[in-house]
């Protein structure tokens, strides 16, 4: 098969992980016994998907609270993601983070912050580091229209630019921070823009084509690996449950149900898995038999995550301080 | 031991260095040489700041340095306290092992997040597998009409963070080696530094050392009253038991070195023998250091106590800005006089 074919499976199958992932935790949530809280990115799994695909499992990826897909796409295993949701000692964190504090450190993921826009200036800080050790890496940061608005996103657009760090700033913009819309918290520009302010590249693109994900993502990692300006590419995008936990807007209120309608006329699976049947990249069967195996493997690691034990209470008084110093 | 003697005033600590054949250099150099070996010896070590590439170099402490190291690895900065602790801690998760200086503590409040949600969590929240090897060098100022925000101390607002460490170095020797020891130690460390002892000279060995954490220091033995003095009101409680001295009470001072960990074993010994406390800071009194120092010796030691436990603070008022007012704000070692006198009359 040729290259462009295999990308767009390997796409495909990074996709509907992500999406199996999610829906799978919104099945076993209601049992409660997975005690954190999940901030799902079910209608948003392209961007993780088409940007990491771009990646080296050496470079840096900062997530959020919102990071679920970013670590698989990033290559995380489900059972170290799902085992650290169960609150397990064989967790990604040993069970010290839960959902919103993933840590990967084999694939490039250092750490993770909850905290609105906290971690865009720890993604520049890993870029600064690669710079100044001369690693080759290059830093992926994902974050939120929400964390647009926030001072750290401002002063780490402006050293990056300044400093021409070897970082991409992701922004996923799915117009809500919580439940407050982006018309009642910023002027009409588009958040690209304000990166252009600050001397980056900064593109305006559908989040929900996977392709057009990819090839922003590809050409932006392409520059930064050149030795070129840093870029910020807005995807523009929509989410679909509710800020955390499993249920849709909707159902609570929050949001109108005919908005979700127009976003979910637009998944980004559907549309891509129609552009993969047309084009006789995949049959329906191959699709059926991937659906199928992907099930099959999350139904695996939910039974092994919470199989797995729980931490000794003894871990509790563990981790305060790093006692390794030379 | 010349490593830990205090000096109180320049021509004591000349005699003391001459007669001993000891090198003596000021507390600011001493922070200077920590900071050149480090550079000099560890690769992944270098320094930002606002303004720290200056002619002065904040206060003499990286004077010449950017000269010698390149602007990459002594690195001026924008301002942006927040941002750019962020961007320190993102380095140091990836390897490096930066020391961010700020020429004022007044300065900190505004990376207050980075610090209390990021730095100090970190290692915690990532199971213990990614550590934020972080010095964060923040100097109190004080005098000439500083005013409100350019002479607070603001230690003790971060004892209540699990994961931090904060020194409070009062002599030229601590000071280096405590420095020495934040950058080996891996962990974020809050290091806490006086404007107003900058000039004060000691007993610096030249070549690199390390001063270890949670181990306080004696600098006078004394049987009446157990005196903690942090910072600079180490050098007035020297002054004051010297004068209580020669009116028959015998003070004994005890620097903590560091405030987290806190050496309270020194502490609770030193009250099993004298039944009397006494807490001189350089900060408010409300929510301060000494208000955790009291409460550890009531919780441990509250037999051995013979009298209320005393501190010596600045009052709870912001710092004013004319002489009159800000003479009137700090508290000296006559103060902490009056105050010991009073407890042992049982006033």
């Amino acid at each position: 098969m040729e290259d462009l074919t295999l990308l767009k499976i390997e796409l495909y199958k990074k996709m509907l992980l992500i999406r199996r992932f999610e829906e799978k935790i919104r099945q076993v949530y209601s049992a409660q016994d997975m005690k954190t809280p999940v901030h799902l990115c079910i209608g948003q799994e392209a961007i993780a998907a088409g940007v990491c695909i771009n990646l080296r499992k050496t470079d840096y990826m900062v997530t959020n609270h919102r990071g679920h897909g970013h670590c698989l796409a990033k290559g995380s295993s489900p059972k170290s993601l799902l085992s650290e949701y169960y609150g397990r000692i064989t967790g990604c964190a040993h069970g010290k983070g839960g959902s919103m504090h993933p840590v990967d450190p084999e694939n490039g993921i250092l750490g993770t912050s909850a905290i609105v826009g906290g971690g865009i200036p720890i993604a520049v800080g890993t870029a600064l580091a690669s710079k100044l050790r001369k690693d080759g890496n290059i830093t992926v940061v994902f974050f939120g229209d929400g964390a647009s608005e926030e001072g750290t996103f401002h002063e780490s657009l402006n050293f990056a630019s300044l400093k021409k760090l070897p970082i991409l700033f992701v922004c996923e913009n799915n117009l809500y921070a919580t439940n407050s819309n982006i018309k009642s918290r910023q002027p009409n520009i588009d958040i690209a823009k304000k990166a252009q302010g600050y001397g980056l590249n900064g593109v305006v693109i559908d989040g929900n084509n996977v392709m057009d994900v990819y090839n922003a993502a590809k050409s932006a990692i392409e520059m930064l690996r050149d030795g070129q300006s840093p870029s910020l590419i807005e995807y523009k995008t929509y989410r679909w449950f509710g800020h955390v936990g499993p249920d849709y807007d909707h159902e609570k209120g929050l949001r109108g149900e005919e908005e979700l309608k127009v976003w979910l006329r637009q998944c980004p699976l559907k549309s891509f898995v129609d552009q993969l049947l047309k084009d006789n990249i995949l049959t329906l069967q191959q699709i059926d038999e991937m659906d199928n195996e992907m099930d099959e493997t999350l139904n695996d690691a939910i039974s092994y995550a919470k199989s797995q034990p729980y931490p000794d209470i003894s871990e509790l008084y563990k981790d305060l301080f790093y006692e390794g110093a030379i | 031991m010349p490593w830990t003697r205090v000096n109180i005033d320049e021509v004591s600590a000349r005699d003391f260095l001459n007669k001993e054949g000891l090198r003596g250099i000021s507390y600011k150099e001493a922070i200077r040489e920590a900071q050149h070996q480090l550079l000099s010896n560890n690769k992944d070590v270098f320094l930002l700041g606002e303004g720290i590439d200056d002619k002065g170099g904040v206060f003499g402490t990286t004077k010449g340095l950017c000269d010698i190291f390149g602007s990459e690895r002594v690195m001026d900065l924008p301002i942006a306290e927040n941002g750019l602790t962020g961007i320190a801690i993102g380095s140091a998760i990836a390897g490096m092992k930066p020391i961010f200086i700020h020429m004022r503590m007044d300065f900190l409040p505004m990376a207050m997040d980075q610090i209390v949600n990021h730095a100090a969590k970190w290692f915690y929240m990532t199971g213990g597998r990614v550590n934020v090897p972080l010095v964060i060098r923040s100097i109190i100022g004080r005098g000439w009409g500083s005013a409100a925000q350019h002479s607070q101390a603001l230690h003790s607002m971060f004892l209540s963070i699990p994961g931090l460490r904060i020194v409070v170095p009062s002599t030229p020797y601590d000071a280096k080696g405590l420095l020495i020891e934040a950058v080996n130690d891996g962990n974020p460390v809050i290091f806490v530094e006086h404007r107003w002892i900058y000039d004060y000279i000691g007993y610096v060995p030249e070549e690199m050392y390390t001063v270890k954490f949670g181990k306080g220091i004696i600098r006078k033995h004394g049987n009446h009253v157990t005196l903690v003095a942090i910072s600079m009101m180490v050098y007035e409680a020297m002054k004051a038991a010297k004068i209580l001295e020669s009116q028959g009470i015998d003070v004994e001072v005890i620097d903590p070195v560091t405030i987290k960990p806190m050496d309270e074993e020194l502490i609770f010994d030193s009250i099993k023998k004298t039944g009397r406390l006494v807490i001189a800071d350089v900060a408010c009194k409300t929510g301060g250091v000494g208000a955790e120092i009291a409460c550890r010796a009531v919780e441990k030691v509250f037999n051995f106590l013979k009298a209320p436990i005393k501190r010596i603070n600045f009052p709870d008022f912001p710092t004013p800005c004319s002489p009159v007012l800000e003479s009137a704000y700090y508290p000296n070692h006559n103060d902490i006089c009056s105050c010991i006198k009073e407890l042992i009359d049982g006033k």
